[in-house]
């Protein structure tokens, strides 16, 4: 260790403060670039409404989501906790023309998650970095950091994040092993199914749906999936005049 | 001088009392709370803040308020808030431990508190506010503190004393400008996007901050031999109808840009909140607050029935109550309904909740009973 390091290192060990932040923050690790960074991916979904139609009721998707995580099913709507769900299209998106549309179109069943905003104001907002984004654009929550002071959720403009205002492991039917539980007094929400992408596979919803409705993947490759289709089919995402630059985009 | 707390008179002690079984019963409930979760409340997925932090806002603004009677005495050597600015800044000093409390109680995992400090995130508004909070509490408990010893010795404060006031009073401004800023840079919420925020809040707590000193003022002069004077008192008076104006006015300003602007998702939490068609809680409240700002404005700018401190008192109750309103029911819960996606929700304290609010209340009245205590007995001390 050169000496210099050691005075720095000492200095801010006297002052008080944890020294390991204070120096991450002052040596610029705790402001990360925008990251454009080659190679790198960036997820995206892409939702198709007429599939979903083709399959009235369909719920192989949520399901399929919410068993693997452990997501709680508590049966009020003050306490409970989703990270995919589907709301009446006038709802999701409020601002597109709907008011000729008959009652079938205004309040046909449109999926809703997380959209793993590029410009994520629930990361902004957070005071301890609990949420955060990561290179590939995931918007992650560490469970272990999270205060519950349930700021994210004041300002997340979708309702994507759920609190745990009681312990969830006993609405929990079937506790997959693989993935862990929450306890009480933390924020959840949709991880874009981080854990699978690691090991190569697709997200779980993804994999599930029947109808063939749904497409993952990398926004930066040109010839993927999410691009092709983007390119040439009309697309929408919610409330994107926020600025939010939300990654999940809507086939309409 | 903290001897002084520990000798007084029956109606003393048997106040103190009061306090400490309501913070016991707080307490009690608190433990259920830490033990459930936040599911004891009632608030949920969609009104996700509810009674505590509508709480901590308002009493944000009475902490800030303090600077009403600081500055026109340390700024403007303005002498008849001479006696009663120690009252102000330990006022705050009460305020800001109230405010902070009720952050903590709030707190889905309140073991990890100190999580804020261990990753400080800059770019999120509530570490500054933690931030301005806590020196701000610091520096009101060493300027009152140390001007109160000073005043005990009969000598001059020290200069360094003048230093930290100065310091102060930007920061009063700056903890309520930040507690406006956690609501007023969220796109997701209409109802609380907008610039005016800020000095609302501060037009707000102006109003209703000197109010409370003066209704203390006068509890004061009831039951010990402290009295803060008649000009005194009529000069904060005058502040407050001022505040209380300034506030009026800007909630009409506010009122005009929703409705004229006319967007959709600008009016509809106003609608709502007003009704018809609401839940009754919060239209009922809402009206109930602004029938009471008319009233106590009506009552204030009449010279007569202002100077008259029967129907002054009843101006100054009718404000704390309406502000109280005014940043919580009509506030923070609207901000929330309807939810980002267009669902209406209700949202009703529970119990326990309301015990635990009592007994943050409680545990702020009972720093307030001390600190006043001990300056009063230093001033009595002296006036003999």
């Amino acid at each position: 260790m050169k000496r210099r390091d050691f005075l720095k290192i000492a200095c801010f060990s006297v002052a008080g403060l944890p020294a390991r932040s204070t120096l991450d923050l002052l040596s610029e690790k705790a402001f990360p670039k925008p990251s454009r960074k080659e190679g790198q991916p960036k997820w995206a979904m892409v939702v198709d409404l007429k599939a979903c139609l083709t399959k009235p009721g369909c719920r192989t998707c949520l399901d399929a989501c919410h068993s693997i995580h452990n997501v709680p099913n508590i049966d009020n709507r003050k306490d409970e906790v989703k990270w995919i769900w589907t709301n009446p299209y006038k709802e999701v998106f409020p601002e597109h023309t709907y008011q000729f549309s008959s009652v079938g179109v205004q309040t046909r069943p449109v999926l809703v998650l997380c959209n793993h905003c590029d410009n994520p104001p629930c990361v902004k907002v957070c005071p301890t970095k609990a949420t955060f984004k990561r290179d590939d654009g995931l918007v992650m929550m560490d469970y272990h950091r999270c205060i519950g002071c349930r700021y994210c959720m004041a300002a997340c403009p979708y309702g994507a994040r759920s609190f745990n205002w009681k312990d969830p492991r006993p609405f929990i039917k079937e506790i997959n092993r693989d993935f862990p539980t929450r306890t009480r007094g933390v924020v959840e929400k949709c991880s874009f199914c981080e854990e699978r992408l690691v090991r190569g596979l697709k997200p779980a919803c993804v994999e599930a749906c029947t109808a063939n409705g749904l497409t993952f993947g990398d926004l930066n490759e040109p010839d993927s999936q999410v691009r092709r289709l983007l390119a040439f089919k009309t697309s929408a995402r919610r409330k994107a005049h926020l600025g939010t630059e939300p990654k999940v985009f809507y086939l309409v | 001088m903290i001897e002084k707390a520990l000798r007084g008179g029956r109606i003393y002690w048997a106040w103190v009392m009061l306090l400490l079984v309501m913070i016991a019963l707080g307490l009690i409930f608190y433990v259920r709370q830490w033990n459930l979760g936040l599911g004891i409340t009632g608030m949920g997925r969609d009104v996700s803040w509810g009674l505590y932090i509508a709480n901590f806002t308002f009493l944000v603004g009475v902490a800030a308020s303090a600077v009403m009677v600081v500055l026109p005495y340390y700024l403007h050597n303005f002498w008849v808030f001479g006696r009663i600015t120690i009252f102000g800044e330990f006022l705050a000093v009460s305020a800001v431990t109230m405010s902070v409390l009720f952050i903590f109680v709030d707190l889905g995992q309140p073991a990890r508190v100190f999580n804020i400090m261990l990753y400080p995130s800059p770019r999120s508004v509530l570490f500054w506010d933690m931030i301005v909070l806590n020196l701000y509490l610091i520096l009101n408990l060493i300027i009152g503190w140390r001007a109160l010893e000073a005043e005990r010795q009969e000598e001059a404060p020290p200069t360094w004393l003048k230093h930290l006031v100065f310091l102060s009073i930007p920061l009063a401004i700056s903890i309520h400008t930040v507690t406006a800023f956690i609501y007023s840079g969220l796109g997701a919420r209409p109802f609380w996007l907008t610039a005016l925020l800020a000095p609302r809040f501060l037009a707000s707590a102006f109003a209703s901050g000197p109010a409370l000193l003066i209704i203390l003022c006068l509890i004061m002069r009831r039951f010990t031999k402290f009295d803060a004077g008649q000009e005194a008192i009529q000069k904060i008076a005058l502040i407050v109808t001022y505040a209380l104006s300034i506030h009026m006015f800007f909630f009409l300003v506010e009122l005009f840009t929703v409705f004229y602007g006319g967007i959709p998702e600008h009016m509809h939490h106003f609608q709502y909140l007003f009704g018809p068609g609401g839940q009754p809680l919060l239209t009922v409240s809402a009206w109930i607050a602004l029938i009471l700002t008319w009233t106590a404005f009506f009552l204030l700018i009449n010279p007569r029935t202002r100077r008259i401190e029967g129907t002054l008192i009843y101006a100054l109750l009718a404000i704390i109550i309406a502000v109280w309103i005014e940043k919580g029911l009509s506030f923070v819960i609207p901000g929330f309904i309807p939810s980002p996606l267009g669902e209406i929700s209700r949202y009703s304290p529970t119990f326990a909740e309301i015990i635990i609010t009592k007994g943050v209340w409680a545990f702020g009245f009972l720093v307030l009973t001390v600190l006043y205590k001990i300056a009063v007995s230093v001033k009595e001390d002296l006036s003999i």
